[in-house]
């Protein structure tokens, strides 16, 4: 792996490590597995591609990508706790209805951001170069996203949240409405995912409709891996592992991609395989480690 | 304190499975009353917590508990009101979280939770207090999660819980019964410490008839979804466990017949 193959995939890791922050919230926390991540991803890139090109400053249309996606999270948890209807299927209802409703936003399937300002302007003008500007902002805002998650989850109204993944019959009896937080913590993760996307946009110059696809596998592959390599002892621990789960997972899959086996290399369409190979690798390593000590 | 007029609630209505499991039940309760709760199994007891705490609605009739009328109140709301431990420990507490952290959860009972510290530092002198008065050691162990607990414990703090806000009501569904005898009669005596101290309207449910009559100052025995016996003052304390499985049999005298018939 060259330098800046090696470069691109931390970048990526920390941008879609956003996103796997908030996938924990809901996978692993809230034990709601939702796919509406596939669909808020691109909302966010497209509320904030057209807001930029519409004239709005980037880092505000970073708040309303954010904003776009707690109300599409917020949609698939009302499904589920005002209509009773499964998580799964209320979460893929909401991200088909955000593909139509991604086309609407941008008046087409994609939006190009040529030649507009961006997040990373400003860090190039304090003297950044170029190629690190992205790995930068990046760092900077996985990891002011994963010190207010992690903050978040400390307050009472955190606590509520991590009692209602836990226990909900016991937090309820306390007087806490838990559809009231199932929403705000599904909202909360999909704003979070739309953020990732925002960033993903402005950094590789898009906004396409298509680009949500397997959003929720790769948040789910970093997730494993993050908690098998990192551990989660802790809510702190599992957060960070989480957002490391992820730039794990980007290494490995540049890895993969540039590695070279006699004549045989791997295809960018063999990615969904790699990943599989991954999960697998990450789900059964715990058992092999237990087995090898045990002998 | 706890007013139920005429109190009827159905399970699956209109279907072949239809249970009739709350059969015009109307029931005062004072304020400092200590209620205990007898009947056979499927005679309709945790229905009647279950109803009064709000885990689901009525079919008909009005529940009023100090002076407000929570009939159409969902549970979460009542829980101002009200506490609540169950049958099985794990239900009370949060596995995940610490012993300080489902303390404080508790310790919010029916309040609004906001951004401020879940845990906070002066609360936990507090709780390490209230720990010590359970003499279980469980005081040095507040950063423990609770899922490391055995079931005793779990109850014990399940207990403490509950209590940490007065409630005006306390509602114990066979809160000993899934506990091996010691420490089912160290919780119980513990439960009778809280609601004497804290003189709590209370409605404990039991299979104990002993317990039943040992406990409280009135005594309620239900029987498909009625209200078949209401004893209290002399009336209970002379009771014998005697008297009492007599009236329960008599009360099972149609069923009892059948069965008899059955099995002949
Ligand atoms: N959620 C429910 N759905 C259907 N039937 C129920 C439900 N809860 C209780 N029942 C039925 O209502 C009757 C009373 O049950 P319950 O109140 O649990 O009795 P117990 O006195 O043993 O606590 C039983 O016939 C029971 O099968
Ligand atoms: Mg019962």
């Amino acid at each position: 792996m060259t330098f800046y193959a090696a470069l691109g995939a931390v970048e990526q890791g920390l941008v879609y490590g956003i996103m796997v922050i908030g996938v924990y919230l809901t996978f692993r926390i809230l034990d709601f597995p939702d796919l509406t991540v596939d669909g808020s991803l691109p909302l966010g890139a497209a509320i904030s591609a057209v807001a930029i090109t519409s004239g709005v400053n980037p880092y505000l249309s970073l708040v309303l990508a954010l904003a776009g996606g707690f109300v599409a999270g917020m949609a698939t948890a009302f499904l589920n706790t005002r209509f009773k209807i499964l998580h799964l299927l209320a979460s893929i209802l909401t991200m088909i209805a955000l593909y139509s409703i991604n086309i609407r936003i941008m008046s087409g399937p994609n939006v190009a951001l040529l030649g507009v300002n961006t997040v990373f302007d400003p860090v190039i003008q304090l003297g950044v170069p170029a190629h690190y500007a992205g790995i930068v902002v990046f760092g900077l805002f996985a990891v002011v996203v994963l010190a207010g998650i992690i903050w978040f989850l400390g307050t009472e109204l955190g606590q509520a949240i991590l009692a209602t993944g836990d226990n909900q019959q016991m937090i309820r009896s306390l007087g806490v409405n838990t559809d009231t937080i199932i929403i705000l913590g599904v909202g909360l993760s999909n704003g979070l995912v739309a953020l990732s996307g925002a960033l993903v946009a402005q950094n590789q110059g898009a906004a396409d409709v298509g680009m949500g696809i397997g959003t929720i596998v790769a948040g789910l592959a970093s997730v494993i891996i993050g908690e098998t390599v990192f551990g989660c002892r802790t809510i702190a621990r599992a957060f960070i592992a989480a957002l490391l789960g992820s730039v794990v997972y980007r290494l490995a899959i540049a890895l993969a991609l540039g590695a070279e086996l006699g004549g045989f290399r791997f295809n960018p369409s063999d990615l969904n395989l790699i990943t599989a190979i991954l999960v697998i690798g990450a789900l059964i390593a715990p058992n092999l480690k237990k087995r090898l000590i045990e002998r | 304190m706890i007013v139920l007029e005429s109190i009827v609630k159905y399970f699956h209505k209109g279907s072949v499975n239809e249970v009739f499991a709350l059969d015009d039940i109307s029931l005062h309760i004072d304020e400092g009353d200590f209620v205990t709760v007898i009947g056979s199994n499927g005679a309709g007891k945790s229905t009647l917590l279950n109803g009064i705490a709000g885990g689901f609605f009525v079919d008909s009739g009005q529940i009023s508990i100090a002076g407000n009328d929570v009939t159409a109140w969902p549970e979460y709301k009542r829980a101002r009101l009200i506490s609540r431990v169950f049958q099985d420990p794990l239900l009370g507490t949060c596995p995940s979280a610490t012993l300080e952290q489902n303390m404080a959860l508790a310790g919010l009972r029916g309040k609004r939770r906001g951004l401020s510290r879940g845990v906070k530092g002066r609360d936990r002198d507090r709780f390490r207090t209230a720990l010590e008065q359970l003499g279980l050691g469980l005081e040095d162990r507040l950063l423990d999660k609770v899922g490391l607990l055995s079931g005793g414990q779990r109850q014990a703090l399940t207990m403490l819980m509950a209590t940490m806000i007065k409630p005006d009501v306390l509602l114990l569904d066979e809160h000993i019964a899934a506990l091996d005898p010691k420490t089912a009669s160290q919780i119980l005596t513990l439960t009778q410490d809280i609601v004497e101290n804290q003189n709590l309207t209370t409605l404990m449910i039991t299979h104990n008839m002993k317990h039943a009559i040992g406990f409280g100052n009135r005594l309620i025995m239900l029987h498909q979804g009625r209200i078949l016996l209401d004893l209290r003052g002399d009336e209970k304390k002379n009771l014998t466990v005697k008297d009492l499985l007599e009236q329960f049999y008599r009360a099972q005298g149609e069923e009892l017949a059948m069965d008899s018939m059955l099995l002949n």
